[in-house]
């Protein structure tokens, strides 16, 4: 558990104040700034027991696995901001678990504050909010370990910007452009993750800032499955060559799985056709046509109902895909990263480099194999059969991979265990699936020389575009720098404030060289919004922030690259490059 | 799908409708409600900051017929009556949103108990909590965090309430899990709406906000009964539920799923290992004594990979869940309360898609309304069979046809003059008397070309009637 960290920096002090020690007497005198408030739940941690857990987070752990979960808890989340977007995203951290959380906000909770945030309450007005939100939040899950800090970013970058290096995670909510940069500058140096996040009026915003961020298990929706029909393994052929469909009894004929018949009749098709698949539609008929024939026949020469024989006829299409390596894979394998191992280089590219060099020698050309195939109409014993060719190749498949991991880490001075056998196996399984997020930094999306102004214009094709509300934000960010308040933020500011923010469009337009045309509808209707976070918005971008965040500390799931717009009014949303 | 030609038609389309709606909800609440009540005692100063710019400023993307007024506040907070119903992962999310957006009279619906599993989004509940009624506990949560919200709780199934229970709510909101319940409350719904010489009566019509979530993946949707697409309408986007063959279960398993299922299905009912109770998912000495027997079966069969965790899974058939997917999909449809309750935007037309396995992903589309549908259009339902067909043929297409998907049609006609019921699964007695119809043909039941057939089942609260057409 994280404990009254105090931190000295040119004599400025950083408490970090834990909710739970607050209970323990000996602390709480020494956090004179505290106040004891009552928090009830706390000593049902101690009793949660292991199956307890397990029921609790049932849900998800068939989501992300008890290793994903084990991510989550040994994350530390920081939130600088408990707005009602902030507590929002922390409440959907909190609840399945993360270990422990640190909000950072100088601010005092208003009147305003408590009417759209579920976290805050009537009598914390006033109070700092930092303290007030970990409280509520806190109270939410005892496994979770609830952390303030009261004080605004800004004194902490000035002070000691090494805080900020400790955390899993930094998600900064409604920061100001000059906050935004300085942190972005800060994490982007020491590697550490930044979420930013805002909720302004009906548009919600999301960037995230990772200089790079690999992902093993992506969890792609629709996999094609690795079956090497096309180019069969040995002990594949040897397990074919054990079937004769000729003089099998119905029973056995009937549960025979659809991808011996298809491996079956492919054979016969390839030694007939000059070792060519089937490619075109008339071709895979013809192929589809073979296969019908191979159907038995009763006495009176009536086809029997044979289901396997349909389902190899249905599986001929993507049965027969060529076996390839993803572009995104070769990519990766052309990589920096993936051809120069270091002992600084991480497990991921150590494996990745494993298994190109895999490709290359035993592999022929082809990634380790999947070692799984799909449920179909077979008998037991056929189909475990099967699945065992295929378990066992890819066992060896994942050995020959390990090998090389072995020697490359041996090249680079490290001991061959620092990398599992059971890492490179889920890595083996995975390798048609691994995804690299590389996002770029808030400097160069800002920088006049850097900005992606291709991206922006060509969006900007259509006037209407997302990309117009990201840009109405820079222009809100820019009046808030000028004027130090928002525009329309009170009802008489609305008319003079549109042509100031006006101002800013035709001002920020100009310094970035872009010739593009925002409607003045957009700027009335942000002036409307004036400032204004509505609940159900900021309640949205909690829950997408909080998912983003989870993909981040998991290493599991494909994050949004790198600017994620909401709008509310249409339930339409857009991933900007920038 | 939304087609690109004429986005601006259906945008005016949509206006219409809404338009419509919400003049008349406001015509109504001016003269039910003469008295102002500003704010209420529990009100402090500030509170509702961010509610009033979207309700006291004019803006140019506001719905046509949006008058910016103080009013509207006023309205929210002391008229506007909503009905959520479910307090699960959505509603939990949903009570909350609609709270903080300055909605007070809020009903909720929900026939469940808190579990343990639930407490990993369900974030109204604590430890404590697990045993009682999920309505009770959210209701008073919600009470007691925001001073002046008045949610009523039923801890109760929706089939307990009757039309006049119904017809009070302006918009009711549905977070449920269940395609039965959801379809019931849209017929429901639509039951309600009355038509004067096949015209709509626009005051009959109670908007339907509809969430749903799956893992990382959700949708919301928006529904006038009678004006825009029904649930029913859009049935095919429902995909049955696939089960595991017998045979495969009874005589060649080969995953692990197949092992779990053969106690489940063939040795709990004969060994019945904990005297005449029936399986309870959510007993873990139930849960353990399946998996011992599908880790023997498993054995037997050299099958890998049967769990504990698995086991309960295809036992109690979970659907994963996360926090993070109900409070985005839950907020979707709170927005959509809020601009049909205001009129302040024009709302979702009509229907939302999410998902954030890969990056983040949304889709809205308007989805179409079905000529015929069996629940919305009025049309009358024909059925197509010749006389030779068997009853059973005709039950099998009621439950296995996509666009109408029953679970256990009763079936009844009027034969010279007389109700007889030709099928009745429900009741045990009665199910046992008309089994012999299913293997009669429709000549033989004595039906004729042009018959009406009345059939009831539990995807919705009234009946639906079928012509027959003989084919030749």
């Amino acid at each position: 558990m994280m404990i009254n960290i105090h931190e000295t920096h040119h004599c400025h002090c950083i408490v970090i104040n834990n909710i739970k020690d607050v209970f323990d007497w000996t602390f709480a005198l020494i956090k004179l700034n505290l106040e004891v408030f009552p928090v009830t739940v706390l000593t049902d941690a101690m009793a949660a027991t292991k199956a307890a857990k397990e029921q609790k987070y049932d849900r998800q752990l068939r989501l992300w696995g008890d290793h994903g979960q084990e991510a989550l808890e040994n994350a530390h989340v920081c939130l600088i901001n408990a707005t009602a977007t902030g507590t929002e995203i922390l409440k959907n951290l909190v609840l399945p678990g993360i270990g422990a959380f640190t909000i950072v906000d100088g601010h005092t909770v208003s009147g305003e504050d408590v009417g759209h945030n579920f976290f805050l309450s009537h009598n914390s007005i006033g109070k700092n909010r930092a303290q007030a939100a970990t409280e509520l939040l806190q109270e939410l899950n005892t496994d979770v370990s609830g952390n303030f800090v009261e004080e605004s970013p800004d004194i902490l970058l000035d002070n000691n910007p090494e805080f900020f290096h400790r955390f899993t995670i930094v998600i900064g909510v409604q920061l100001p452009e000059s906050t935004s940069l300085r942190l972005g500058s800060v994490l982007w140096s020491a590697s550490v993750p930044f979420l930013l996040c805002k909720t302004y009026g009906l548009i919600g915003y999301m960037r995230l800032v990772v200089q790079e961020h690999t992902v093993i298990e992506s969890h792609p929706d629709n996999a094609l499955e690795d079956l090497r029909l096309d180019q069969p393994f040995a002990e594949f052929e040897k397990h074919i060559h054990s079937y004769d469909l000729e003089s099998m009894d119905k029973k056995d004929h009937s549960h025979t799985p659809w991808i011996v018949i298809i491996a079956k009749y492919l054979e016969k098709w390839l030694s007939e056709q000059d070792s060519q698949l089937p490619k075109n539609y008339k071709e895979k008929e013809a192929f589809r046509q073979i296969i019908r024939e191979g159907i038995l026949k009763n006495e009176n020469g009536v086809l029997e109902d044979e289901e396997n024989f349909e389902e190899a006829i249905k599986n001929v299409n993507t049965a027969l895909n060529p076996t390839k390596i993803p572009s995104v894979i070769k990519d990766l394998f052309n990589d920096n990263q993936c051809n120069n191992i270091t002992s600084q280089t991480t497990p991921f590219w150590v494996m990745l480099r494993a298994v190109k060099e895999f490709v290359h020698n035993e592999g022929c050309g082809s990634l380790p194999l999947r070692g799984t195939i799909p449920d179909m109409i077979a008998d037991s014993q056929k189909f475990i059969n099967l699945q065992n060719v295929y378990r066992e190749k890819a066992l060896q498949d994942a050995a020959s991979v390990g090998g090389y991991v072995e020697s490359l880490l041996q090249s680079v001075g490290k001991v061959p265990e620092s990398i599992s056998e059971k890492d490179i196996r889920l890595f083996c399984k995975n390798a048609s699936f691994l995804r690299v997020v590389r996002c770029r930094s808030l400097a160069a999306e800002y920088g006049v020389d850097s900005v992606n102004r291709d991206e922006i214009s060509s969006c900007m094709d259509n006037p209407d575009s997302e990309m117009v509300f990201y840009l109405m934000l820079r222009a809100v960010d820019r009046f808030y720098q000028q004027h130090s308040r928002y525009p329309g933020v009170y009802n008489y500011q609305v008319e003079e404030d549109i042509s100031k923010l006006k101002l800013c469009v035709t001002s920020m337009l100009q310094e970035y060289n872009l010739n593009v045309n925002i409607k003045d509808d957009y700027v009335h209707e942000f002036c409307r919004y004036g400032a204004a976070e509505p609940h159900t918005v900021s309640a949205f971008m909690g829950g997408s922030g909080a998912q983003e965040a989870i993909k981040i500390i998991s290493h599991q799931f494909v994050p949004f690259n790198n600017t994620f717009i909401y709008n509310a009014m249409s339930q339409t949303s857009a991933t900007l490059q920038l | 799908m939304a087609d690109a030609e004429e986005p601006e038609k259906k945008r005016r389309r949509i206006e219409d409708l809404t338009d419509n709606y919400s003049r008349h909800l406001f015509k109504w609440e001016n003269l039910r409600n003469g008295m102002a009540v500003d704010g209420g005692a529990c009100d402090w100063d500030g509170r509702w900051n961010h509610v009033r710019k979207f309700l006291e400023r004019p803006g140019p993307f506001t719905h046509p017929d949006f008058e910016p007024s103080a009013e509207s506040l006023h309205f929210l907070l002391e008229t506007c009556k909503i009905l959520v119903i479910g307090a699960g992962g959505l509603g939990c999310e949903l009570l909350k949103d609609l709270a903080l957006s300055g909605f007070r009279l809020i009903h909720v619906v929900d026939m469940d108990t808190i579990d343990l599993s639930n407490l990993n989004r369900q974030f109204l509940f604590r430890p404590k909590d697990v045993g009682r009624p999920k309505a009770d506990v959210a209701a008073d949560f919600i009470n007691s965090r925001i001073p002046g919200c008045k949610v009523v709780p039923h801890f109760k199934k929706i089939q307990d309430f009757d039309e006049s229970f119904y017809r009070q709510f302006h918009i009711i909101v549905c977070g449920l899990d269940s395609i039965i319940a959801r379809r019931w409350m849209n017929g429901m719904l639509i039951s309600l709406l009355s038509y004067e010489d096949g015209i709509l009566d626009p005051s009959s019509i109670i908007p339907l906000i509809d969430g749903g979530t799956e893992g990382f993946k959700g949708n919301a949707r928006v529904i006038l009964p009678g004006m825009t697409a029904c649930i029913d309408c859009t049935l095919e986007l429902y995909p049955p539920q696939v089960n595991f063959p017998m045979c495969t279960i009874a005589s060649m398993p080969r995953l692990p799923e197949h092992c779990i299922e053969y106690p489940r299905i063939f040795q709990w009912p004969k060994e019945k290992p904990f005297g005449e109770t029936s399986l309870d998912g959510d007993n873990p000495e139930h849960i353990q004594w399946v998996f011992d027997r599908a880790l023997e079966r498993a054995a037997q069969f050299n099958i890998t990979g049967v769990t504990y965790r698995l086991t309960q899974g295809v036992v109690k058939r979970i659907i994963p869940a996360v926090a993070s997917t109900n409070a985005v999909i839950a907020a979707a449809c709170a927005s959509e309360v809020f601009k049909i309750a205001t009129s302040a935007y024009i709302p979702l037309n009509n229907y939302l898609v999410f998902n954030d396995v890969d990056g983040l992903y949304t889709y809205s589309f308007e989805a179409e309304r079905k000529e015929n549908c069996s629940a919305c259009s009025q049309v009358p339902q024909d059925l197509q069979f010749p006389p030779s067909a068997k009853l059973q043929e005709v039950l099998e297409y009621l439950t296995e046809n996509a666009s109408l998907q029953m679970k256990s049609p009763a079936i009844t006609t009027t034969l010279e003059g007389k109700n007889k019921t030709l099928y009745l699964q429900s009741v045990k007695s009665i199910e046992e008397r008309t089994r012999p119809n299913l293997c009669k043909t429709l000549k033989e039941l004595g039906l004729s070309d042009g018959q009406e057939l009345a059939v009831a089942d539990v995807t919705t609260p009234q009946t639906v009637l079928f012509k027959l057409n003989f084919t030749g």
